[in-house]
């Protein structure tokens, strides 16, 4: 192995002319902030399809402002037909989950700040990066362009059940060319994650600078190191689902639909398929993507939290890492806690539900970490500690319901209904939220070489999370009155008791979603007039704080960095950079 | 030693020991193209897992499967097998004459591995026109067996022929490269792994779609 | 300060929390099954020991954070550093787990790994956009068999039944609602005519997909007469919220009585 040829690793020359700059850029900080741009805007459409949403269930006859204007026929005067709601959540579901959550904390950040932390000058391969967010981009606008063509967008949900997104139009409107571009779409997405999967390992294996064993490997790295091995296996699962959906569309082909369907008193044409199939693909990929969307929070909060308390996590790097990994190894082993109520074997449910349970463990282990480490700290209250701290409560809230969905005999209660819906808001939806926030704020002054208005950050802060515990404590506990998800009126006898609730959590939503507009201001004026910001502002020890704000092209001027220490160097007001060959003050 | 300098070993196993290497850029590097490549067959052998476990999925599901191919059927994909491991072991000899520096017979070797290639992917391909021929679409079994048949085989046998014909092009790309000096022993030794990896794959989907379906 | 307000919003939060689920602000409807009481059982189980997980958790984060901001002179790390916390972890947690897996299998296992009654009365579920057809075999005891292509609603033939031709078929009982008698062991088939469905009726702690291509066996018996929501749960299409029948929990007499009007409106 020491004798292989080691070349110059990604010695681009710098790029000339706007369009090689900043548009068709090779540079990872350019694509980093492009993916965080593409997420920004993605969460702000998604957030505008829950609104529409929220107010439609809340107030059903309410003219929603612009929608009869997107789509006449799906919301004739503006208020929308129940196909147009289901469109909108599936469309809602598949923004977030994917070109949001997936895209922010992982591509966003890690694309800008991966190579820096191991001290390379760019991604091993820069020019694949470039095609991972130009796909990805590709297939955002197909998501987008559902909501332009004649059918509308796919009503089939984020999950994409088959038969009901297999069999074509026949199933219902938005089942022709939506559910084809939806595909396409997420095939795309699959394709840029793999590549940039892909990226992650082989850079931060390949490209340390001297010094750095894994051991010293800042905690955001590792998770999204350790991400980007979940990305690699499970996206190599969900697009050959895609292409096969696709094949059950356009090829006549019948994976997914069994035979003896009947619509509209149509007999069709397939047999033989399983539905049962493409659950246990989907979900083969589904679940480790709930883990892929908040590994790289887990990462991204333990990376913040110690420069913010001044001392190193409990447990150093190995406690909350091996816990990652643990969680990480064992999502793929879980998938069919989601299908206890699908026909599968009732007995298969028991396998499924165990190591459901033990996945449990190393959460719990992550969350004593985090909170223990508080214990006898000197806690500086800026706002990324609080959108950490935030973290950490939401993350209990919702981890703790997965005690009831990991059991097939409550879940066989609790299945579909709005304690789901809640649960997976506050795990993965909001958790991980809140550590792109944490993020957003923590490397905005590195990123963009200004810092962003602290004022503004808390009032930011305080509305967001007193409001998501409005909105979704409310879903979850609603779920256990029954209240049944993905319905887009509320006519049932037990649902109508739960409107005051409902037009709670609309108010409480409309409210927390007009608090964004905050942060959005605060991004968007900080990065012009905020306060210039130093090298290191918030006394941090990572390579990213070794170098100036913004980083130069090659990110270090051409130094050639030695690592010393592990990144967690704090002892209150003390602390040692990563590359300061000082003695270290926290032992680590 | 405690445990946790244990841990650290152990973790530090997995990279090039960082003393030895005092190179200018990455003292953990491997040749990047390698270990990428590396990881890219990792994913890609999920995707083929997936196709398969598919095909198992439907074919344990069918009541009647039918096994269509006859005996020339089974000779064509028996030579195909034999053309695609030839073609490994062509590679194997580029990849080695590269490494020893003999050039000219290095890009010798990678031509007759294209053409193997295009042999394997030829016989391949006439396989597909006698089964359209015989009436098989991918939604419709003439036999009058499962449809899935046709879906499954000709989506397995497709993904794999699509890696076949890729693999010819990017080796022609790096046999270009290669002549003109772009590209060195290492880009051969990469495309050589790929091309490793797609016949390995073949050792899978021969088996499973031809000599199960034998009739 | 900053900190302190953090503590006590977390607090707050926690309390009102546990207030809604103590007080059962939104909770479960009373139990009408056989095997219902082991399933509110588990859910209340795993209620106290997710909530207990879940009050803690919050209280020492809000108290860490509250105690413990600005510069202090000394940093302190909790004694033993992480080993207690992972044997907690392990240990506690971990035992906790294996608790409900054992008792909650149990619960789970009365609903599925118990084999139907065979006295039980056998009563076929089909669901369609957007609507439950059900049907009782008769006086024969026996299903006619499916033709899907012979389904046609403006005939009102739900489930495909060649009564010209199959005896057996002749005198199936089709209903838009479902009946059965209290007390007495059902056995519903299910499957499905289009897309994916569901059965669940939130008193009889009931929910099963109906998948499509498949014919899945449900097995309980009720306790109490009355009438019932069956709720569609599985995404269907445009009228998925809309996707309802009705379930009649009667009397013996009161069953017998409805069975035998149903025969003769067919």
């Amino acid at each position: 192995m020491a004798q292989t040829s080691v070349r110059a690793v990604a010695h681009h020359a710098p790029p000339q002319g706007f369009v090689r700059k900043y548009i068709f850029s090779v540079d990872h900080k350019v694509i980093g902030i492009q993916y965080l741009t593409l997420s920004l805007v993605a969460a702000f459409v998604g957030m505008a399809l829950s609104w529409a949403m929220r107010v439609h269930l809340a107030w059903p006859d309410v003219r929603i402002p612009l929608l009869g204007w997107l789509s006449p026929a799906g919301a004739p005067g503006g208020v929308m037909t129940p196909e147009y709601y289901l469109s909108l959540m599936t469309m809602h579901g598949t923004i977030m989950a994917f070109f949001v959550l997936t895209a922010a904390p992982f591509a966003g950040f890690g694309n800008f700040m991966l190579p820096i932390h191991v001290g390379a000058a760019d991604m091993a391969f820069p020019r694949l990066n470039m095609s991972s967010f130009w796909v990805t981009f590709v297939g955002f606008l197909l998501a987008c362009a559902t909501f332009f063509i004649p059918d509308g967008p796919p009503l089939s949900g984020w999950t994409a059940y088959a038969p009901l997104s297999a069999v074509g139009p026949v199933a219902g409107p938005g089942q022709g060319w939506g559910q084809n571009l939806w595909g396409l779409s997420i095939a795309m997405f699959c394709i840029a994650s793999l590549l940039g999967a892909l990226n992650f390992i082989v850079t931060t294996l390949d490209l340390r600078t001297k010094g750095l064993k894994l051991s010293r490997l800042p905690l955001a790295t590792w998770g999204w190191f350790i991400d980007a091995w979940v990305s690699l296996l499970a996206f190599a699962v969900l697009l050959p689902t895609c292409l096969l959906l696709v094949l059950d569309r356009l090829g006549g082909t019948s994976f997914f639909i069994p035979g003896g369907l009947v619509f509209n008193d149509q007999l069709q044409p397939h047999s033989g398929g399983s539905p049962l199939l493409f659950q246990h693909l989907f979900w083969f990929f589904g679940h480790p993507e709930v883990y892929i969307i908040i590994l790289p929070a887990f990462g991204i909060v333990s990376h913040i939290m110690p420069t913010f308390i001044r001392k190193p996590l409990v447990g150093g790097w190995k406690v909350i890492t091996f816990s990652e990994i643990a969680v990480g190894t064992l999502s793929f082993v879980v998938w069919g806690h989601h299908m206890f109520v699908s026909g599968m074997s009732p007995y298969m449910a028991m396998v499924f539900s165990v190591p459901t349970l033990f996945i449990t463990i190393p959460s719990i282990i992550a969350v004593l970490v985090w909170v223990f480490s508080l214990y006898g700290a000197n806690i500086r209250f800026a706002t990324p500690l609080l959108y950490s701290l935030g973290f950490i409560s939401l993350f209990i809230s919702g981890g703790i319901g997965g005690f009831f969905l990991a059991q097939p005999s409550t879940d066989s209660y609790l299945h579909a209904t709005s304690f789901v819906v809640g649960h997976f808001h506050f795990t993965m939806g909001l958790s991980a939220i809140f550590a792109t926030f944490a993020g957003f704020y923590y490397w905005f002054p590195k990123m963009f070489g200004r810092m962003m208005n602290e004022k503004l950050g808390k009032l930011h802060f305080w509305i967001t999370f007193v409001g998501v515990y409005c909105i979704f404590m409310t879903m979850q506990l609603t779920g256990f009155a029954g209240a049944v998800r993905r319905y887009s009126a509320l006519v049932d006898d037990f649902m109508i008791p739960l409107i005051p609730a409902n037009r709670f959590m609309t108010v409480a939503a409309l409210l927390t979603g007009a608090a964004q507009f905050i942060f959005l201001y605060n991004a968007i004026w900080s990065r012009f007039k905020g306060r210039k910001a130093p090298d290191n502002p918030w006394g941090a020890t990572t390579l990213e704080w070794d170098t100036t704000s913004p980083p130069p092209f090659d990110n270090f001027g051409g130094r050639q960095l030695t690592v010393y220490h592990g990144p967690m160097e704090y002892d209150g007001e003390a602390s040692v950079m990563q590359t300061s060959p000082e003695a270290s003050v926290a032992g680590t | 030693m405690n445990q946790s300098e244990l841990m650290i070993a152990l973790s530090e196993l997995a990279v090039a020991t960082e003393h030895e290497i005092q190179m200018e850029e990455s003292p953990y590097g491997i040749d990047k193209k390698k270990l990428g490549m590396w990881i890219f067959i990792v994913s890609d052998a999920c995707t083929f897992g997936a196709f398969l476990f598919a095909y198992g999925y439907m074919r344990i599901g069918a009541p009647v499967w039918g096994t269509p191919f006859g005996f020339s059927s089974i000779m064509n994909g028996m030579v195909m097998t034999a053309v695609l491991l030839s073609s490994s072991l062509t590679m194997l000899a580029a990849v080695r004459a590269a490494q020893s520096g003999t050039k000219a017979l290095a890009e010798k070797w990678l031509a007759v591995t294209m053409i193997l290639g295009a042999v394997f992917a030829a016989l391949h391909l006439r396989e597909w026109f006698k089964l359209f021929g015989e009436g098989w679409r991918l939604f419709y079994n003439p036999t009058g067996g499962a449809q899935q048949f046709g879906a499954t085989f000709f989506s397995v046998t497709g993904l794999h022929l699509t890696h076949v014909v890729s693999g010819i092009i990017a080796l022609a790309f790096i046999t270009r490269g290669y002549n003109q000096g772009h590209y060195d022993e290492s880009h051969v030794e990469t495309a050589g792994l790929y091309w490793h990896f797609v016949d390995l794959v073949w050792m899978f989907v021969f088996p499973l779609m031809y000599l199960m379906n034998a009739r | 300060m900053v900190g302190k307000v953090f503590a006590v919003v977390v607090i707050l939060i926690t309390l009102v929390t546990a207030y809604c689920v103590i007080a059962h602000v939104w909770w479960m409807p009373v139990d009408i099954s056989v095997h219902g009481p082991k399933i509110d059982h588990q859910i209340e189980e795993t209620m106290l020991a997710a909530g207990v997980l879940f009050v803690a958790g919050q209280i020492v984060l809000a108290a860490f954070v509250f105690l413990y901001g600005g510069a202090r002179n000394k940093l302190r790390q909790i004694p033993g550093g992480a080993k207690p916390l992972v044997i907690f972890a392990f240990v506690i947690v971990g035992a906790e787990v294996l608790a409900l897996s054992a008792i909650g299998s149990k619960a789970w296992g009365a609903v599925y790994f118990e084999a139907p009654d065979p006295g039980s009365i056998h009563i076929d579920v089909q669901a369609g956009q957007f609507a439950y057809y059900f049907r009782y075999p008769g006086p024969d005891g026996t299903f006619g068999a499916l033709h899907p292509e012979l389904i046609n609603e403006g005939t009102s033939n739900f489930f495909g039944l060649d009564t010209d031709h199959d005896p057996d078929a002749k005198d199936d009982i089709v209903t838009a609602e479902l009946a059965i008698p209290v007390n007495k062991p059902i056995l519903l088939t299910l499957h499905s005519k289009d897309v994916g469905h569901s059965f669940d009726v939130r008193e009889l702690r009931v929910q099963q997909d109906f998948v499509p291509g498949l014919v899945i066996p449900i097995h309980f018996t009720a306790t109490q007469t009355g009438r019932y929501e069956i709720v569609c749960t599985q995404l269907c299409g445009l009228g998925h919220y809309n996707m309802k029948a009705y379930l009649s929990v009667l009397s013996q007499a009161d069953y017998d009585e409805w069975l035998k009007k149903q025969a003769a409106m067919q």
